[in-house]
């Protein structure tokens, strides 16, 4: 127990990484998924052409090598970053991608009925998507993006590939250290109960959301 | 009959009317007139064109050519044989003119029957929110729903769903009030009551125009019949003269079929 206890300052340390990723990726990637899902539905082809383009990349290729792109690729033609904004830059235009397509099915889920209705009441069409579209789409996103989210905390551990020291990262170092599979023990316990509080906040979210049918 | 004829403000004109989808033509030169007050059903098979002319009527698919003109105001009006339509904004002031109960009521789900009904009130027209739920609660009262303000659809019978449909379209006060399909989604025994309601709107003077395919519907609450057939109009009559001799053989049929 008491060797646990000498473990937990770096640990904590590679956790706070962990859960800034995580915050900032979801902060940033959720507004961003919002607007893929509207260029990707918009009625200008070009711009629904690029959109396709960018989330074929961004789920075609290894989130790995587009951390890797960033840190190490981007340098070489003059566009530097620090170790963290790269993996965050990787992160949420990945993350983005995929909440696009998740919320691009949310609103094609939504009735077209809905819109014309909306459009005959006279609604503007920032009105009828704030008002009428997006909370009819979130009830029917969750459950995917409960599942992204879940995703997300476990790929924070790929930032080590730019040299961040997250979770995984203090626990492999501890156990390759003390020769001894404890700290990686300790690390998934971390991850669990992480994923625990998600599920729950993801749970609360779909009931809220179960007011009506 | 003549004198009050002239007194009756034309609410809706339609006139000229083309409309097709890439090379099929689905309305063909539809032209005809509602007087406030009045009671008007499209009746016609599946396919003749009812819906799309209705579509056309509330601005949600656009026509060809033809002029459309709700109460004074040109939603579009032909020039060199195309339709040009009126600017957003004039189209807004328009389409406040005309409510709409959809066959599928198209209710908010995620609002609550009084939500539903304020929404346009407050969002649209800028009432605050007890002017618009004073509104609200009134109409619920006169439709006999009071005690549901604070349902959400998905608690609803059928008929329930339509009657705040019409109170959601008559929130902004619409001169014209148009109806898909009002039956088909309703016990046989609702009808009378929807009828009843159909009336009690044209006693307010609002034109009320009903798609259907329904005949018994169409005899017991319009006034007039415009029958309609392969995009065209075969025939524009009174109820009586329209039941009970319609000119024309397809009309005969489909009159006796029910």
């Amino acid at each position: 127990m008491s060797y646990i206890y000498t473990l937990l300052p770096s640990m904590l340390e590679g956790l706070t990484t962990t859960l800034e990723v995580f915050a900032l990726t979801l902060l940033l990637s959720i507004p961003l998924g919002v607007f893929v899902a509207l260029c990707r539905l918009s009625k200008v082809k070009v711009i629904s052409d690029i959109t396709q383009l960018y989330i074929w990349i961004m789920r075609g290729t290894p989130l790995l090598l587009q951390l890797i792109f960033v840190f190490f690729g981007l340098p070489i033609v003059g566009v530097n970053f620090n170790r963290f904004t790269a993996a965050l830059i990787a992160f949420v235009f990945n993350y983005g991608a995929y909440f696009g397509e998740i919320f691009r099915c949310g609103i094609e889920a939504v009735d077209v009925g809905q819109c014309e209705a909306a459009q005959i009441l006279g609604l503007t069409q920032a009105q009828t998507f704030m008002r009428i579209i997006l909370p009819q789409m979130i009830k029917m996103v969750l459950p995917p993006v409960a599942n992204e989210v879940i995703t997300l905390v476990k790929d924070t551990s790929l930032v080590y590939v730019v040299g961040l020291g997250e979770l995984l990262r203090a626990g492999k170092i501890a156990s390759n250290r003390d020769a001894s599979l404890t700290p990686l023990v300790v690390v998934a316990i971390f991850y669990l109960l992480f994923t625990a509080v998600l599920t729950k906040i993801f749970k609360n979210l779909e009931n809220r959301y179960g007011y009506y049918r | 009959m003549d004198i009050i004829d002239k007194e009756m403000k034309k609410l809706l004109k339609v006139q000229g009317l083309n409309k097709s989808f890439k090379e099929k033509q689905v309305l063909k030169d539809i032209s005809f007139q509602i007087k406030e007050g009045q009671i008007v059903a499209i009746l016609g098979p599946s396919g003749a064109g009812k819906t799309t002319l209705l579509r056309c009527i509330n601005g949600l698919e656009l026509c060809d050519a033809g002029d459309i003109e709700i109460d004074e105001m040109f939603l579009c009006k032909e020039e060199e044989g195309k339709s040009v339509y009126a600017s957003s904004k004039e189209k807004g002031a328009i389409r406040r003119k005309l409510g709409m109960v959809f066959q599928s009521f198209n209710l908010f789900p995620h609002r609550s029957v009084l939500e539903n009904i304020v929404e346009a009130p407050i969002n649209v027209l800028g009432f605050s929110k007890k002017e618009a739920e004073d509104t609200a609660m009134r109409l619920l009262k006169e439709l006999g729903l009071e005690e549901k303000a604070k349902a959400y659809p998905y608690e609803l019978s059928g008929g329930q769903k339509q009657r705040v449909a019409i109170a959601r379209a008559c929130a902004l006060e619409p001169n014209i009030i148009c109806f898909d399909e009002p039956t088909s989604a309703l016990d046989p025994e609702l009808r009378e009551d929807v009828a009843a309601i159909i009336e009690k709107l044209a006693k307010k003077n609002m034109a009320v125009l009903i798609i259907t395919h329904d005949m018994d519907f169409a005899k017991r609450v319009a006034e007039r019949v415009i029958f309609m057939e392969e995009g065209q109009i075969i025939e524009d009559a009174a109820k009586e003269e329209f039941f009970n001799s319609p000119k024309g053989g397809r009309v005969q049929k489909f009159v006796l079929k029910y």
